[in-house]
């Protein structure tokens, strides 16, 4: 659906992006992640053809974004990172001013606008002033004029920056639906959003990608080594360094920070799988009082910062 | 079945239809307005009551002034503020080319600027109630009020895009406007030797008004104008798509 092909984008002597190539498969939704400055803003414009790549190739459903700007326009609908919207306009004026540039049939509108009115939450607001409005709603209004004409291709740079737990929620909800029957290009740097909303992630640092893949792949790639945190009382502390350093499948131990008093913590890194069942029997057998035995997730934070700094 | 051509001015339409409302929507239409009419009628009335006398002239000769005060007022946001606010980015993601945003931008200014040479005609409409007008001058002056103001509007409009800051716009606007003005007046050409005065005869853009504004309309002074705001408008083109301000 959207190819993108060793795309350069240099801005003087700056290389924003520095042979970039991913694709997003029809009726995915596809995270973008990267730190501010990664180059995330500036490869949605180029899809959007806002700007054109100085190297490399775009297209969307087999369209260039440069020589067919216009038709690769038509499929897309836009949500940038600014939320630019006329200050001086009502809701529903814009919608509509946005419906008809974008040839919305006349007799559809209104049935187009109840539906996105409806989806976005933005019954309330309809009649108001753009210039009114508190930031969540113009983010829910930026999304409204991003679907109004139904397109394929959603486009949105971080959808939920400066939205309340709750609004963030409703816009996640949002997507997933949208992402049900759309192809949905998402920018964050919110990692929650991404293991939440997103089939599969790639991940951009310095202009470059850096990974790609379903999050919890990302995640598991990291988790080469598994894990184990163990806490037990101060007392046996001793007798349990002994039991389990014993053991083959341990292949280290290390008492980390205490956070109670009287309670000591281990992290064990094993071999393999099989290792958290042999520290199970050892300790049960020895009959040492276990207060916590888990296996350490390494999260999608985790695979960010490795892969980012 | 819609046609391209049909198709291309529906989106011009569309976006001008924008941009006028926008005008009626934000001060700047009564300020540009409410100016237009008091300076018009004050010029007007003063010579009427005063002097006894009921003539358009006073209110022609200004007119030109007056338009390069104004137009950079009704241009000066046009591109600026859609940088400053980032709708830019927005609006040329539409199914629009720059060409068809610029068009729709720049007749949108007119029809605004028409609209207010129409509420004057009041004027002449007093004219002829007292008696038959000369009616050459009058229409002349209007017509030539259309091209000399399209001709500042499209300067304007070039000159908003190179920049966020509508003060700048308004400033640079006025003095480029300003200058292409004043270079084909009497006292600039009088200092001047041959060749360049007649380049700045050629190229004054106040000089021409007054021909159209005595109610002679040579064709070589419409094509004059007419070039002047396709060249601004290219101009401005050309700035949208080398998408440089960032």
């Amino acid at each position: 659906m959207i190819e993108i092909n060793q795309v350069i984008k240099t801005f003087g002597p700056v290389k924003a992006l520095d042979g970039v190539s991913f694709s997003v498969r029809r009726g995915e939704v596809l995270g973008f992640l990267g730190p501010n400055g990664a180059g995330k803003t500036t490869t949605m414009k180029l899809i959007c053809g806002f700007y054109e790549p100085a190297a490399g190739k775009i297209t969307i459903n087999g369209l260039d974004t440069v020589s067919q700007s216009l038709a690769v326009r038509r499929l897309i609908g836009y949500l940038p990172e600014t939320v630019p919207l006329y200050q001086d306009m009502k809701v529903y004026e814009y919608l509509k001013f946005v419906a008809e540039i974008r040839d919305v049939e006349p007799d559809k509108f209104v049935s187009r606008l109840r539906e996105v009115v409806e989806k976005c939450g933005l019954q309330k607001v309809v009649g108001k002033n753009i210039d009114e409005l508190s930031k969540g709603f113009r983010q829910r209004v930026g999304l409204a004029q991003a679907i109004i004409h139904d397109p394929d291709i959603l486009i949105l740079d971080e959808p939920t920056t400066g939205l309340d737990p709750n609004q963030i929620g409703d816009i996640r909800d949002l997507i997933k639906q949208i992402g049900r029957e759309k192809t949905v290009l998402l920018s964050t740097h919110i990692l929650t959003e991404v293991q939440n909303t997103c089939d599969r992630v790639v991940i951009i640092n310095h202009g470059r990608i850096v990974r790609e893949g379903r999050p919890e792949e990302l995640t598991s790639r990291l988790a080469a080594a598994t894990v184990f945190y163990l806490k037990t009382p101060i007392a046996v502390a001793v007798a349990t360094e002994q039991l389990l350093t014993g053991l083959s499948t341990v292949k280290e131990m290390r008492r980390v920070a205490d956070e109670e008093s009287g309670v000591v913590s281990y992290e064990i890194v094993a071999a393999d799988e099989t290792a958290r069942q042999s520290i199970a029997e050892t300790l049960v057998r020895a009959a040492c009082p276990v207060l916590e035995f888990t296996k350490k997730t390494v999260s999608l934070e985790t695979v960010f910062r490795e892969l980012t700094t | 079945m819609i046609t391209r051509e049909s198709h291309y001015l529906r989106a011009i339409f569309i976006l001008f239809k924008k941009e006028l409302a926008s005008y009626f929507n934000s001060p700047i239409a009564y300020i540009f307005i409410g100016a237009f009419l008091i300076v018009g009628n004050w010029l007007f009335f003063k010579n009427f009551w005063i002097l006894n006398q009921a003539s358009l002239r006073g209110y022609f000769t200004l007119l030109p002034w007056l338009l390069l005060f104004l137009a950079p007022a009704l241009t000066m946001r046009l591109w600026a503020e859609e940088k400053q606010i980032g709708t830019i980015e927005f609006l040329l993601t539409l199914p629009l080319t720059n060409w068809q945003a610029v068009l729709a931008k720049f007749i949108g200014a007119l029809i605004f600027l028409m609209i207010a040479l129409l509420l004057t005609i009041t004027l002449p409409l007093t004219l002829w109630w007292l008696g038959p007008p000369d009616w050459g001058p009058i229409i002349g002056s209007y017509l030539g009020a259309c091209f000399l103001g399209g001709a500042y509007l499209a300067i304007g409009l070039f000159v908003s895009s190179l920049t966020k800051n509508q003060i700048i716009a308004f400033i640079m606007s006025l003095a480029i406007g300003f200058l292409l003005f004043i270079v084909g007046e009497d006292f600039v050409i009088a200092g001047l030797p041959p060749g360049p005065a007649a380049l700045a005869q050629f190229i004054g853009l106040g000089r021409r008004f007054s021909n159209i504004a005595r109610g002679v309309v040579d064709s070589r002074d419409v094509i004059y104008y007419l070039s002047l705001i396709w060249f601004a408008l290219w101009l401005n083109v050309k700035v949208l798509t080398g998408r440089k301000w960032q």
